[in-house]
């Protein structure tokens, strides 16, 4: 535990201390409050149009009209920067030789693996916290559902989580960050429109596509509802793909 | 304190070490010598607990490498070939890093920095970043991070390589100053080293264990030799000559008005020479010993092959 917490204070003080976590969490700001001060923008021409209409009036919802929206924007921003995120996390190591340090160590690859992830998703809970502030403004201003901002928030992080161990492991892929940070991406758009592919499946393949897919299991989150299936999903993409990061990293003995 | 038992690490189809064996003993500095891509650094990165050994055993200070790795890597420090840096850290930063995940305690970390700062002669850069320091002070921070943690055993892959002549010689005379209560292996192509540095030597080439033993033992059983080199100011010709007919001389050579008189290993004939060549009235003027030829002998172990 000890050792997991060494590794991971030295990450994150790297991520903060060069450059990467302030141009990620600046620019991921930046994207989220322009798509929040459209949709606000939105939802408050609607709101004066529905107004004039006492039944439309009744329907209208500031968490189903803005955090829905916003929350799948978010998700396609964190596919976008988090495995730029991610891509430095084994490959600089491999790269600069540093990796022999760590592996000479007194300290289990399963260590090294924890203390990198958990640098990672601190630095993923910072961005959400940060854009977490701007639901001040809807509080003030309205009266949103908070228990269903807290699922969506919840549902990106779990999400976020998932995309970093993906991340983690095409990171201890390769020496180059360039081709962990393609490789991510690409894996994890796959994953996200595997879905797309169940509307042409039939039997078991379309429960399995649809089930492994992540935006699938993402949709529920951002109205709010947060379903055990889809907890148990994230984990269990995230726990996976910690298992082959690590099965990666000991297989430097068979080669 | 080091023991290796018919080692081998296959690379897919590559050889890169086979049946190598070999022990150090405590106290000592042991070099690993061979020519590039002898299989320095895999045994090396063997013996540390990064590679495994595809067929062998090796143990440090009476732990197995493979059976307990945690054992072995708390107990030796390592500077591999390319020194593991961090460059966005400073010095401090870095080597605080360093003595956590070797586990020095909390409470002696502090201790642990100053200790291996004012050992390794850190001190005025303590506070910079290291992609910001010299290549001469990067190399000191790589043989402080190694002993960070006073480690019984210290491994260090060519700990002098690429640096200018006064930095080669501090970095070995602080290698020197460990002796005894480290057990230093150190690599290297350069004959020199072992030469200055060792206490003995394993030679290795294409993965192959070629000789190992002290520097004495070796010279000895490899057929070394020792000699004089004399001046004199008259009778050069007669006196090679004369020379050669000495029983127990191998071969006499001349150069420039010195003759070297060269013999078997262990057969002082410095005695015969002296007296011979002031019998003869040839004007003795000067008169000293050769230095054991180890090039010489690492040239000819190197290329003999292991029928050797």
């Amino acid at each position: 535990m000890r050792n997991i917490g060494i590794i991971a204070r030295k990450e994150v003080k790297t991520y903060f201390t060069s450059p990467i976590a302030y141009v990620v969490i600046c620019v991921f700001l930046v994207l989220v409050g322009f798509f929040f001060y459209s949709a606000i923008w939105w939802f408050n021409s609607q709101a004066i149009q529905m107004a004039q209409n006492p039944y439309y009036y009744q329907q209208i919802n500031i968490n189903q009209m803005v955090y829905a929206p916003l929350f799948h924007n978010m998700s396609i921003i964190l596919l976008l920067m988090l495995p730029l995120l991610t891509m430095r996390l084994f490959a600089e190591e491999k790269k600069t030789g540093t990796d022999e340090l760590l592996f000479t160590s007194p300290v289990h690859v399963v260590q090294v693996i924890l203390g990198k992830y958990l640098a990672a998703l601190v630095v993923l809970a910072a961005m959400l916290g940060l854009a977490g502030l701007l639901s001040v403004f809807t509080f003030l201003w309205g009266n949103p559902e908070l228990v269903q901002i807290l699922n969506g928030y919840l549902g990106l992080f779990l999400m976020g989580a998932s995309f970093i161990a993906a991340g983690l492991f095409f990171s201890s892929l390769t020496k180059n960050q360039i081709v962990a940070a393609i490789l991510t991406f690409g894996a994890l758009l796959l994953f996200w429109i595997l879905n797309w592919a169940s509307y042409s499946a039939t039997g078991i393949w379309k429960d399995v596509l649809n089930y492994l897919s992540i935006f699938q299991h993402f949709d529920g989150m951002t109205s709010g509802i947060l379903d055990t299936t889809d907890v148990v999903y994230y984990l269990s993409f995230s726990f996976f793909a910690l298992f082959l990061t690590h099965s990666v990293i000991q297989s430097r003995r068979w080669r | 304190m080091i023991e290796v038992e018919h080692l081998a690490k296959k690379y897919g189809e590559l050889m890169a070490v086979r049946d190598l064996s070999f022990t150090v003993e405590k106290g000592k500095i042991w070099g690993l010598l061979g020519p590039n891509a002898a299989g320095k650094t895999t045994t090396m990165r063997i013996l540390t607990g990064f590679l495994p050994a595809t067929e062998g055993r090796a143990s440090v200070a009476g732990f197995d490498v493979f059976e307990k790795p945690n054992e072995v890597k708390k107990i030796t420090g390592y500077l591999p070939e390319v020194i593991p840096l961090y460059t966005e850290m400073t010095v401090s930063e870095y080597l605080t890093f360093v003595a956590a995940i070797k586990q020095v305690p909390r409470s002696k970390r502090k201790e642990a920095l100053g200790q291996a700062i004012e050992v390794s002669g850190l001190a005025s850069v303590k506070n910079r970043l290291i992609e910001n320091i010299s290549r001469g002070f990067k190399q000191r921070v790589g043989i402080a991070q190694a002993l960070i943690h006073d480690p019984q055993i210290l491994i260090l892959d060519e700990p002098t390589i690429g640096l200018d002549p006064a930095q080669i010689k501090e970095i070995r005379d602080l290698i020197k100053s460990l002796r005894g209560e480290h057990t230093i292996m150190l690599s290297t192509h350069i004959l020199a080293e072992v030469t200055q540095t060792c206490d003995g030597v394993v030679i290795i080439n294409e993965g192959r264990l070629m000789a190992s033993g002290s520097l004495e033992e070796l010279t000895t059983s490899f057929g070394g030799k020792e000699g004089i080199i004399i001046k004199l100011r008259t009778g050069h010709d007669e006196a090679v000559s004369s020379f050669q007919a000495i029983p127990g001389v191998s071969r006499v050579s001349r150069q420039d008005g010195e003759l070297t008189v060269e013999w078997v290993w262990g057969k002082d004939l410095r005695e015969t020479v002296s007296r011979l060549a002031v019998e003869r009235g040839w004007g003795l003027l000067e008169m000293r010993p050769v230095a054991i030829n180890i090039e010489d002998l690492y040239l000819r172990i190197v290329s003999g092959g292991a029928g050797q």
